[in-house]
């Protein structure tokens, strides 16, 4: 069964062929030899063979019917969300859909594979693999054209025209990507060293720039804000959209830790933040320094700040300090103050901007 | 077979003739096209992992396309009032209402989008499976290793595929997703800001990633991974498929069924299961449910935030990886960087360069049509365990905090132990799986000599137990088995051999099958045929693998 390739038969001697003798041959042709076949059913009309072909036809009978019913929910049944509980909430439109679909694919599927085993004649049929490499003279021939179309361009000769295509070809490869990535190559100077909480006099006169600290509605927050023990997330109060292109409440370098220690705790303070805090009243970037999560789940009990993504620790009281997981830096800590409003509330500002750069740590970071 | 009278005229005159004439007149396909349609392909039901792959990908186009009537990618703030009322009021970005609107404002918007994300998962599912399968039966050796690199790259892609597309939501899980993408960026040392800039567009996150996300997963990425399935797919079919050794089989040719129309029936047939199987997890089982989560907002994040799987094992590294810092020349380099960047680009380094350093080390230049048998290369089979132990671990420790509320351990233990069993557990799995695979080669080869346990104990005279043994084929004068292991299952009970088939079973349920006279004639005389060939042949048919 390998090598020699029978001959192409004349169109009169394939006439003269039954189809499935033709087969055979147009197999043989192509190098594929079919060693076993045989007919599921030899003897037609068995019981056996009716029953495979019902069991087929059931099969694509439950996939039209399915698919009917699809139709029908899909366009009858009511989809749009309601409250749970009430008359018009149907919860089950999402999974009739489903199961309809399903059952309309899977019996279409199955159909197809039972008459494919069922009823499709049972065969064995090998194939040539014709993958061993070219012949030497097919290598030979092919090596010789190359080398003379080669030779025929002057290019092995004629370095200059080699060297300076080479050049133009070079260019042309880095325009595009320069056009492209031009583009969108954005300067990042010095924008992730600041955050919003930088002093502004012409935006708040009368606070002699220093950035009122928000809540998420705006709101200002004062030392009456917080129980002991308390914490928040707070926001420099920045109506004007910022380099970011985002206000104070929704700048990615904004949101801040507010924490209000209980009675008898203390900070022990890093270098150079000793006066950061206020009363009992402290603040960091909720921002991880490790992959710029918000670090948001307050211990109080160990008063450890944890970052839910990858499970740094910041000790508050030294400073939030990092004491287990990835992250290699504290959170910086913003030095808090409080005034008095026209109003008689006090309420706190932030003193300056982050004394060092909020979040993840980058190549420049000082 | 059929008794189709064979056809006498040139011209033809049935409609299907004519339009083959009208195509080959004009295409001159005749041939080509008949040699695709005798074209065999083997059948084995590992095969199936790529064909899972290559279907999911056809539902994600279908379900992407329909989705993308829907979805606007853009990050301008709006405020929300569509029908879900926990969200009436909420201010939320284009891109966010949007998929809510397809969730519960558009008829059958949701179980399409449910689809989509299965489908997704699926994709990247099948293809890791199937790279496992390549790897484990030998399949990417000379001459498949370019086939394999062409794999490696889609299942690279197709994770980019899949966080660019759950990206898009802007939800808050995601979103916090992008920011740590965003850390990884700003990690990268000397250009990191400069990339986190561009892509961005500014600082994080900025109003264009959406947008850029978009085109880049709608049209980009898909594009690249399309061409590269063309290209796969076009390598399997130039190289041929691969095939375990069986009777008859040989590294010259390919034995199954053509592909017309047995394994096109087969194989269509298939993909509406996949398919089914998709619809049925996107309308039962809920997936990325972001109305749940709210919008993205910088400042908040819920615990127990796992990304989809295929990018958890990332996850993992990043928890498990220890806080170094390294500080150069007033320059920072953040431990992000080597869980994130290095690690990654090591594991698909070594991936990639795995054919190549495996032909060098066994010095194995010959060509293999013929998989081998993982038992059979036990050191190839330990490194996969190896691998596959390592990916768990970092896999797991992504969703360690999950792990350690449910069975109630403390996350620094969890940690601890994540960062323990990923030096500790692999060797280990390389050793059991290296004793295992010895062990199973033993076992085939004491099956070939000494025969197979029939369960029948004989006492002999003297009192001493045996227990009979059924010898495979011929043996020699001390009744060992001469036939040589050949890479094939080997049995391994009595019932393969068919000695313990049952009876002809009768058909009918109810009451036997009785056929019509004349038909029941019909069988009996094929019967009679088949047993008289049977026994023409002779016993020299040693059937022993299937």
């Amino acid at each position: 069964m390998s090598g020699t390739t029978p001959e192409m038969p004349t169109p009169e001697e394939i006439r003269a062929m039954t189809p499935e003798q033709a087969m055979v041959v147009a197999a043989e042709l192509d190098g594929v030899h079919i060693v076993h076949r045989r007919d599921r059913f030899p003897v037609r009309g068995t019981k056996a063979e009716k029953r495979a072909e019902r069991g087929v036809a059931l099969c694509f009978l439950i996939a039209a019917l399915a698919g009917v019913a699809f139709i029908v929910v899909f366009i009858a049944a009511p989809y749009r969300w309601h409250l749970p509980g009430t008359p018009q909430n149907f919860r089950f439109y999402t999974p009739a859909l489903g199961g309809l679909l399903a059952l309309l694919l899977l019996f279409m599927g199955i159909g197809m594979v039972l008459w494919a085993k069922w009823l499709m004649p049972e065969e064995e049929v090998v194939q040539d693999r014709h993958d061993e490499p070219s012949s030497e003279s097919d290598i030979l021939l092919t090596e010789a054209s190359l080398l003379v179309g080669l030779e025929d361009t002057g290019l092995p000769r004629r370095s200059l025209i080699m060297r300076t295509l080479l050049l133009a070809g070079g260019v042309f490869t880095a325009v595009p990507l320069v056009a492209l990535v031009g583009g969108m190559i954005k300067k990042p100077g010095t924008q992730l060293l600041h955050t919003l909480y930088r002093n502004d006099p012409k935006a708040f006169p009368e606070t002699n720039g220093r950035v009122p600290l928000v809540d998420i509605n705006w709101k200002r927050v004062g030392p009456d804000y917080l129980e002991p023990g308390g914490i928040a997330t707070v926001f420099p109060g920045v109506r004007a959209v910022g380099p970011s292109g985002y206000d104070g409440v929704h700048d990615a370098s904004s949101p801040t830790l507010l924490i209000r220690l209980k009675p008898g705790q203390t900070v022990k303070p890093r270098k150079g933040q000793e006066n950061f805090g206020w009363g009992e009243y402290i603040a960091f970037s909720k921002i991880c320094t490790h992959a710029g999560c918000p670090a948001s789940l307050y211990e109080q009990q160990t008063s450890r700040l944890l970052c839910p993504c990858h499970q740094s620790q910041f000790e508050v009281l030294e400073d939030a300090k990092p004491v287990f997981g990835p992250a290699t830096r504290s959170l910086p800590k913003l030095p808090l103050d409080v005034v008095v409003g026209e109003d008689g509330s006090q309420y706190f500002v932030a003193r300056h901007d982050f004394n060092e750069a909020i979040g993840p740590g980058y190549w420049e970071r000082p | 077979m059929t008794d189709n009278p064979p056809r006498r005229s040139a011209e033809p005159r049935t409609p299907q003739g004519k339009a083959g004439k009208f195509l080959d007149d004009r295409l001159n396909m005749a041939g080509p096209i008949r040699k695709q349609l005798n074209k065999v392909f083997p059948d084995h039901w590992s095969f199936m992992m790529g064909e899972i792959a290559l279907y999911s990908f056809i539902v994600l186009l279908l379900t992407g396309t329909y989705l993308s009537f829907f979805f606007d990618a853009s990050m301008a703030e709006t405020v929300y009032n569509g029908h879900y009322l926990p969200m009436k009021g909420v201010t939320m970005s284009r891109a966010y209402a949007s998929t809510l609107d397809i969730s519960f404002d558009v008829r059958g918007g949701l179980i399409i989008r449910q689809i989509h994300h299965w489908a997704a998962l699926l994709f990247v599912g099948a293809m890791m499976v199937h790279m496992f399968r390549v790897f484990f039966t030998g399949a990417f050796r000379k001459p498949r290793e370019l086939n394999w690199l062409i794999g490696l790259g889609l299942i690279m892609l197709g994770i980019v595929e899949g966080f660019a597309g759950y990206s898009l939501p802007d939800d808050l899980l995601s979103g916090t997703g992008l920011r740590i993408a965003d850390a990884i960026m700003l990690s990268i040392p000397v250009v990191g800001t400069w990339v986190s800039f561009l892509v961005f567009g500014g600082p994080f996150p900025g109003h264009v990633i959406i947008g850029r996300l978009y085109i880049a997963h709608v049209l980009l990425i898909p594009g690249i991974i399309l061409a590269l399935i063309g290209a796969h797919l076009a390598l399997v079919v130039r190289q041929k498929h691969t095939q375990f050794p069986g009777p008859g089989r040989t590294e010259h040719q390919v034995s199954g069924e053509r592909v017309f129309p047995v394994y096109a029936a087969k194989a269509g047939g298939f993909f509406f299961i996949v398919f089914a199987a998709c619809a049925a997890l996107g309308g039962f089982f809920q997936i990325n449910p972001v109305w749940l989560f709210g919008p993205y907002t910088p400042s908040q994040v819920s615990s127990g935030s796992q990304p989809d799987y295929y990018m958890m094992f990332l996850d993992g590294s990043t928890r498990l990886f220890p806080s170094w810092e390294i500080r150069l020349w007033g320059h920072t380099l953040p431990p992000l960087f080597w869980p994130t960047v290095v690690l990654p680009g090591i594991l698909v380094n070594l991936a990639a360069a795995y054919p190549f350093l495996e032909a060098k080390l066994t010095k194995d230049r010959a060509k293999h049509n013929l998989l081998q048998r993982p038992r059979d290369v036990p050191v190839r089979t330990g490194l996969g365990a190896m691998a596959i132990t390592f990916y768990m671990v970092l896999f797991l420790s992504g969703g360690n905090d999950l792990i350690a509320k449910a069975f109630d351990i403390s996350l620094n233990a969890m940690t601890w132990g994540g960062r323990i069993f990923l030096l500790v557990l692999p060797p280990i799995a390389y050793a059991l799986t290296y004793r295992v695979c010895i062990g199973l080669q033993r076992h085939d080869r004491e099956v070939l000599e000494h025969g197979l346990e029939t369960g029948i104990i004989q006492v002999l005279p003297h009192g001493e137990f045996i227990e009979i043994h059924q010898p495979l084929g011929p043996t020699d004068e001390h009744g060992h088995g001469t036939l040589s292991y050949a890479g094939t299952p080997v049995p391994k009970r009595m019932g393969q051999l068919g000695a313990m088939s049952p009876l002809k079973h009768v058909r009918g349920f109810f009451y036997p099958v009785t056929e019509k006279p004349e038909i029941q004639a019909a069988l009996d005389e094929l019967e009679a045929q088949h047993v008289a060939e049977v026994e023409t042949a002779g016993d020299d048919r040693h059937q022993l693998t299937d």
